[in-house]
């Protein structure tokens, strides 16, 4: 079956990704794909999905989505965003069924800086080198290597119902504090002094709001270095933190070039990658040295948490809101009786 | 500078990439080195290798660390390195076409003012030397290519210009490039090739390898804007040769 995922408004900065697109870097072409890779497989996977599937980039500047041409499973994973289905708020972390006429808005909430909305089917788009993963300097991927804006219709092939009610996901791994951002230092931690890599761990550092898909700023005491900030450019991986002239530490993240020129003193571990991906600007952070073996035991746990079945819970209502009560009264007839009587 | 010993140094990226470093400055002995183990290594990848990145003096090394250890990738690094070098199979001398007509060419009177050149001397030289494609980065398709003559050798501009056009040629801090999408640059456009790096539509999206030589033939405007027009339908209008 084909159903259709309408955008009815988009704020700026949402777009689909899928897990990125692999095997150019050497052309110079970036990867881009979530910037939560942890949270975006988790919608997925909560639909049955591949882990890798196309699914939405959903922004601080939210978005508003409706159904077209048949109900449409639906799954959301990622920071504390507020989600409502035509009025009814539902849990950050959620699986539902959009039918056409109803709509779920997205926005942003207390905490995180991107949610991922999973389509239960295939979104049907074209591939650009084997991906779909949209990266918006290169215009490639997506839609048009665009972001999403109302009026977009996104094709879904194969596309099936999800729960009948909506469900919350069960998750727990994606509650990730972003206090504590974990690190394996160099590859250029040696054009650092000891004080220097000193400071540098002792932070705190504060996440700014100047932050997009391609790097996370951060504020703090500046840096300084112990033999100059320019080496002959190099590749970088996700989450190296490269420390320019002026010695503020800048985490380059999945929309970052595939080479650069300045000392990278640290790489941020994969799984904590998600972790600081989601902290809002202003959110004090600080880095902590791991070994490997940590970072790959982290990487361990991170793929058990996505290998088994994802548990779904129905909601259990505490508040009674008017919406709900009317809703319960409506299909009792009683409003109609009450209708009755109005002028 | 090489490092004296032969062994690459071995620098962890995180837990997941390992770079191979063989030297740190700009040298084609130190790149032969990176493109031998990068041949070497994707010639027979262990499994969990993701993807090489060859760059002026060293290879990152791309690995999923839960099917690849990093120790036994790292003994495999050095062993490779250490195996004498074999003949780079596949490098290839590509000529492409270049129009330096002032059109093509917005920045060229601004680098012969600066070098003291004519601007038909700025255009011979660039044109008259033999480049080696050091490495991609910064944009997809940008090439960033060794062997300007160093009459041409002007710094950087001290604040970037608004967006190169399409497949510019480009000078700054020493060093050529071929810059296939239109960014703002702190170089110096100096002419502009039809040729594309970066063709997405055919069946090798990237003709041109790091380790192959690029040569540039001058054209007039007329002969750029016909050799633009079958480029831009799909045609090769670049020629390659392997090397000798």
């Amino acid at each position: 079956m084909t159903a259709t995922l309408s955008i009815l408004s988009a704020g700026p900065g949402v777009t689909l990704q899928d897990g990125g697109r692999h095997g150019y870097l050497r052309y110079g072409i970036t990867a881009a794909g979530p910037m939560d890779p942890l949270a975006h497989a988790t919608a997925n996977r909560a639909l049955g999905n591949s882990l890798g599937a196309t699914a939405l980039e959903v922004s601080l500047g939210g978005v508003e989505v409706t159904a077209e041409g048949g109900p449409l499973g639906i799954a959301l994973a990622g920071g504390a965003f507020r989600i409502s289905l035509d009025g009814t708020p539902l849990p950050a972390a959620c699986a539902l069924t959009l039918r056409p006429g109803s709509s779920l808005a997205v926005r942003a909430g207390r905490a995180g800086a991107w949610t991922y909305l999973a389509v239960a089917g295939r979104l049907d788009l074209p591939a650009t080198l084997g991906a779909t993963a949209t990266h918006t300097r290169s215009g490639f991927g997506g839609l048009d290597g665009r972001a999403l804006r109302a009026g977009d219709r996104l094709a879904v092939a194969e596309a099936r119902p999800g729960p009948g009610d909506p469900h919350a996901l069960v998750a727990p791994w994606l509650v990730r504090p972003a206090e504590e951002i974990r690190v394996v230092m160099g590859p250029q931690d040696d054009f650092f002094a000891v004080d220097q890599i000193a400071a540098f761990l002792a932070g705190p550092w504060t996440v700014t709001t100047k932050g997009d898909r391609m790097a996370c700023f951060l504020d703090g005491t500046p840096l300084t270095h112990a033999k100059g900030y320019n080496i002959v450019s190099d590749g970088i991986a996700m989450g190296a933190i490269q420390v320019p002239g002026e010695g503020w530490p800048i985490v380059l993240m999945a929309d970052r070039q595939s080479t650069g020129g300045y000392p990278k003193i640290a790489t941020v571990i994969g799984p904590d990658l998600g972790r600081l991906a989601q902290a809002q600007g202003g959110t004090r952070i600080r880095f902590r040295a791991v070994d490997r073996a940590e970072a790959v035991a982290a990487r361990r746990s991170e793929a058990a948490s996505l290998a088994g079945t994802m548990a779904l819970e129905p909601l259990i209502r505490t508040d009674f809101s008017a919406e709900f009560l009317l809703g319960r009264n409506l299909i009792g007839g009683v409003v109609d009786g009450a209708g009755a009587h109005a002028p | 500078m090489p490092f004296p010993s032969e062994s690459p140094r071995l620098l962890d990226a995180g837990e997941a990439a390992l770079v191979a470093e063989f030297g740190t400055t700009v040298d084609p002995a130190i790149h032969d080195r990176v493109l031998a183990l990068d041949d070497a290594l994707r010639a027979a990848p262990p499994e969990g290798l993701r993807e090489t990145v060859p760059t002026y003096r060293s290879l990152m090394i791309h690995y999923d660390p839960l099917v690849l250890d990093r120790d036994d990738l790292a003994d495999r690094v050095l062993a490779l390195a250490a195996a004498p070098g074999a003949a780079r199979a596949g490098a290839a001398v590509w000529t492409l076409p270049c129009c330096y007509d002032p059109a093509c060419a917005e920045d060229i009177g601004a680098v012969a003012q600066a070098t003291g050149l004519t601007v038909e001397r700025v255009a011979a030289l660039h044109a008259g030397a033999e480049y080696r494609v050091y490495m991609y980065g910064f944009a997809p398709g940008f090439a960033y290519l060794g062997g300007l003559p160093r009459e041409l050798a002007v710094s950087r501009r001290a604040t970037p210009r608004p967006p190169h056009p399409a497949n510019a040629l480009l000078i700054g801090g020493g060093l050529a490039a071929v810059g296939t999408f239109p960014m703002p640059t702190g170089w110096y456009v100096v002419g502009r090739t039809p040729e594309r790096l970066y063709a997405p539509h055919q069946p090798d999206p990237f003709p041109v390898a790091v380790g192959d030589t690029l040569r540039f033939a001058a054209i007039d405007a007329a002969t750029f804007a016909d050799l633009e027009r079958r480029a831009a339908a799909g045609e090769l209008v670049a020629q390659r040769r392997e090397a000798a």
